[in-house]
């Protein structure tokens, strides 16, 4: 008896974790129907949908956003391309200076994102490059490019090799054979790293506030205006990608399960 | 092709990790040791002045960083490891559904969770204010704008960085391994210290490295929920660079606060034992 009760302690404790993280997330959603007068948004003032309506009222937050999936989107494909690459690379041969790309992938995950942020700005500042758009993708390329080859490499490994000696024997080209069977085989470890890359960057604060210039992403955007109180629609946007993200991974996970079914 | 096929994948990566992370951090190395300012330009003087100086100006904050990111990586042990434990052995075909949820707070922005956060904590707000008006707290209470909020903080953000590591390798244990350590008459708590804990130490450790250092390195959670008693050494690097423009010092400082952290790390791969971080380190 003694040890189920344990059991069900545990299982109540798992539960109040998960609620615990995940309370400022019902706090976000629910007051971006605040009806609030004032510019603090902390007290229930009555529901309304009056910044859904007015959702891109702000230019400046607006303008942030499209920043921020514009950067996300152009780091991603970048940071997928050469992490795929790089992953087939060290997943799959052994090559003179290995180890050390793999030492500088683990450099590139292991180090502080302010040190990064901080030695970017200095590599800008000593060349007089000028900050924006074109230096944050930089940055945000950097930091997902190593988790890509991680996941990519996972897949590679895993890989087995008789599979494009068969193509190949088949007449295949190299092209053809990357193109028909090895991409379509190791496309879960790119799609799981692409999308680790899209999250990184667009939720990315401390490096960009190095590298940004005067341009303004969304997380920017947000703590700058912590002082003067955030507007609702910071909400809203918060609850419409927090939606989009969840949406994904239950779709992704659908999918899977059912390829794992057939 | 062939031989060489290993080379041209693998240029271009090379490259951008060349380029953006090898140079700029030999850049900050070459920045930290010069003498001058914005307006007159930096000279390169190889003075190591920059860093006693710096080390001297800032020692409270760097300390404080350390106990507040040790203090955090700890609570966060403490809190997540039954977490990981019970999904691990309990969470039967629900496994996913228990990891998703707790990833879920993932797909909110890093800022605008520790916002919200602070939301709940606030003065008048939901919890504390509601509290208030019903007279169980003095009306002067406040956790925001202390230390309590901000490693407070720094816990709600990193937590399921240290629970998923954890569950990785306690899902690894054979559980077999423990049916053996009962029929050899194992108490329940020996089995635990003697076979489980041992067999999940590997995802210890990736679980304090992925907390502690992103943690002592943190400037959002002090910005955001902390008071004025509360700077993080975070802080005071992104004001030296951004604000003062202050190149040589705030390079010195970062180099300082990386190379705290990997003797840190150091320390604690010893006492853990170096296969340990090798393995770590080849995931």
């Amino acid at each position: 008896m003694r040890t189920r009760f344990g059991d069900r302690v545990l299982h109540w404790y798992t539960w109040l974790i998960i609620l615990w993280l995940s309370s400022p997330i019902a706090v976000m959603i629910v007051f971006g129907f605040n009806d609030k007068k004032s510019k603090s948004n902390t007290s229930w003032q009555g529901f309304t949908l009056k910044w859904y309506q007015e959702l891109f009222a702000i230019d400046g937050l607006t303008e942030a956003l499209i920043n921020s999936i514009v950067i996300a989107v152009v780091s991603t494909i970048l940071a997928t391309t050469l992490g795929t690459l790089l992953g087939l690379a060290v997943g799959r041969y052994r090559f003179r200076g290995k180890g050390l790309t793999n030492f500088l992938i683990f450099a590139a995950i292991s180090t502080p994102e302010l040190v990064m942020g901080a030695s970017l700005l200095s590599l800008f500042v000593s060349a007089n490059a000028p900050r924006g758009h074109v230096t944050i993708i930089i940055a945000h390329t950097l930091f997902s490019l190593a988790f890509v080859v991680v996941t990519v490499r996972a897949r590679v490994v895993v890989l087995d090799p008789s599979l494009e000696e068969a193509a190949r024997d088949l007449g295949a080209g190299t092209w053809e054979t990357f193109r028909l069977v090895t991409l379509p085989s190791i496309m879960p470890g790119v799609a799981a790293g692409a999308m680790l890359a899209f999250a990184l960057s667009i939720d990315d604060y401390v490096v960009t506030s190095f590298v940004n210039g005067s341009e303004l992403t969304f997380p920017l955007w947000i703590i700058g205006s912590v002082k003067v109180g955030i507007p609702a629609q910071v909400n809203v946007m918060g609850t419409l990608i927090f939606a989009l993200g969840a949406l994904v991974a239950i779709a992704n996970s659908v999918s899977s399960r059912r390829r794992a079914a057939r | 092709m062939g031989r060489r096929a290993p080379y041209w994948l693998a240029l271009p990566g090379w490259l951008w990790l060349g380029i953006f992370l090898v140079v700029p951090i030999a850049a900050m190395a070459s920045v930290s040791l010069t003498t001058g300012n914005l307006i007159e330009g930096f000279a390169q003087t190889l003075s190591v002045s920059n860093y006693s100086d710096a080390i001297a100006k800032y020692s409270t904050q760097l300390v404080r960083s350390l106990v507040y990111g040790g203090v955090a990586t700890l609570l966060m042990l403490l809190l997540g490891y039954p977490v990981a434990y019970w999904i691990a052995f309990k969470g039967g075909s629900r496994k996913s559904m228990y990891l998703f949820l707790l990833l879920l707070p993932f797909f909110v922005s890093f800022v605008l969770r520790t916002i919200s956060w602070g939301f709940l904590l606030a003065d008048d707000g939901i919890l504390f204010g509601t509290l208030k008006g019903w007279g169980v707290l003095p009306t002067d209470f406040h956790v925001l704008a202390t230390t309590v909020a901000v490693i407070g903080g720094l816990v709600y953000n990193f937590l399921p960085f240290m629970i998923l590591p954890i569950y990785v390798a306690l899902e690894r244990v054979d559980p077999r391994v423990i049916e053996a350590a009962y029929d050899l008459y194992a108490s329940r708590f020996d089995a635990f210290r003697r076979v489980v804990l041992p067999l999940s130490l590997p995802g210890v450790f990736a679980g304090v490295l992925m907390t502690f250092v992103p943690a002592t390195a943190d400037p959002v959670n002090a910005a955001v929920l902390g008071g004025t008693g509360n700077t993080m050494i975070g802080n005071i690097i992104q004001t030296e660079y951004l604000v003062n423009s202050n190149y040589p010092t705030a390079s010195a400082l970062s180099f300082t606060l990386m190379a705290v952290l990997l003797i840190g790390i150091f320390i604690y791969a010893r006492t853990l034992g170096t296969d340990n971080v090798l393995e770590a380190a080849a995931r």
